[in-house]
């Protein structure tokens, strides 16, 4: 199915794209349809620079379980680095 | 029919007038043709649609796929389209519609079309292909799996994907709809619930669900691919195109 589900926020970073690095500053996180990923569904992040146009993306499809391990290991690398750098 | 073909980029005049890029492929034999609009699914106008408007130019039809996703991103990637629509919110239904009229407006307009254009569309693109079949002059529709038809969408998405069922009575066309047993959207209930709200209405349809098979078993590079259910598949929908657009 088209699940049409859609995160979209605002972010603070940098990613590497196709072009390089680049700032990025919206992401879309949606499980839906890969474009790549040998599955039906996946969890796909978009890390964006609208201003780059299109091609300003740094793309992830990843299958659930693995999606969740990355979320899972992120918010606990978060929670144990110092209280002022991670909030 | 030795099934030569060309297949080339063309400008369509889309939703307000708008150009947008399409794709287009047109048999090489001479004789009327009808035309066929492929909506393309969420992740774009890809290499697969693209394969789909071969196939139906193969089989005698001028083929039509506009970029939904043009002016968003000209000239990108399918999969970089996608998702920069995708962030601003995915296509109205009303600029779809108007792209679609576009499209058939293109294949009406060839030196040999025969007048009679059918429109066909896969997951997303099947709804849509129901909506254009309410609000435009078309003599065919083919529904391949779309989801929300009827049914309730999701909430929270930034475009509010409401159903059909308001707009139903509208269809002016036979619909063919193909579904898997195994889809949760559409799911065997809601397209049962199609079923009998076409027949209330009256309204010409022809609907096969395939048992073994889920949503996208069309899709051939796809772990949902289901060759018996496509393969039948393409037969009724060539079936039904030869009843509803040549005959």
């Amino acid at each position: 199915m088209c699940t049409y589900l859609t995160k979209r926020l605002e972010v603070d970073g940098s990613g590497k794209g196709a072009a390089g690095w680049m700032r990025v500053t919206a992401a879309s996180v949606y499980f839906d349809h890969p474009a790549h990923a040998p599955a039906d569904h996946t969890l796909n992040v978009d890390l964006l620079n609208p201003d780059l146009g299109p091609a300003g993306r740094v793309a992830l499809e990843l299958e659930p379980r693995s999606a969740r391990q990355l979320a899972e290991a992120i918010l606990e690398l978060l929670a144990a680095g110092p209280a002022t750098q991670t909030t | 029919m030795d099934e030569a073909i060309r297949a080339e980029v063309v400008e369509v005049a889309g939703h307000g007038g708008d150009r947008i890029q399409a794709y287009f492929a047109e048999p090489l034999d001479s004789g009327r043709r009808p035309g066929m609009v492929v909506i393309h699914h969420m992740p774009g106008l890809d290499r697969q649609t693209k394969e789909t408007v071969r196939r139906f130019a193969a089989q005698g039809y001028f083929a039509i796929s506009p970029n939904l996703y043009w002016r968003e991103a000209p000239g990108a990637d399918p999969d970089d389209a996608a998702a920069a629509v995708r962030a601003r919110g995915g296509v109205p239904d009303e600029r779809l519609v108007g792209d679609v009229a576009g499209a058939a407006d293109f294949l009406r307009n060839r030196p040999s079309a025969s007048g009679r254009v059918g429109v066909i569309g896969y997951c997303s693109g099947g709804r849509q292909a129901v909506l254009s079949a309410c609000h435009l002059p078309l003599q065919a529709a083919v529904d391949c799996y779309g989801a929300f038809v009827v049914g309730q969408p999701p909430e929270g998405f930034p475009i509010p994907i409401r159903n059909l069922t308001d707009q139903l009575p509208d269809l002016g066309c036979p619909l063919l709809g193909l579904f898997g047993e195994e889809d949760q959207h559409p799911s065997p209930a809601e397209t049962a619930e199609l079923d009998a709200l076409l027949t209330s209405q009256g309204k010409e349809h022809e609907f096969t669900t395939y048992p073994g098979a889920g949503h996208a078993f069309f899709a051939v590079d796809r772990p949902s691919y289901r060759p018996e259910a496509a393969v039948d598949g393409w037969g009724r929908i060539f079936a039904f195109l030869g009843r509803t657009l040549e005959g």
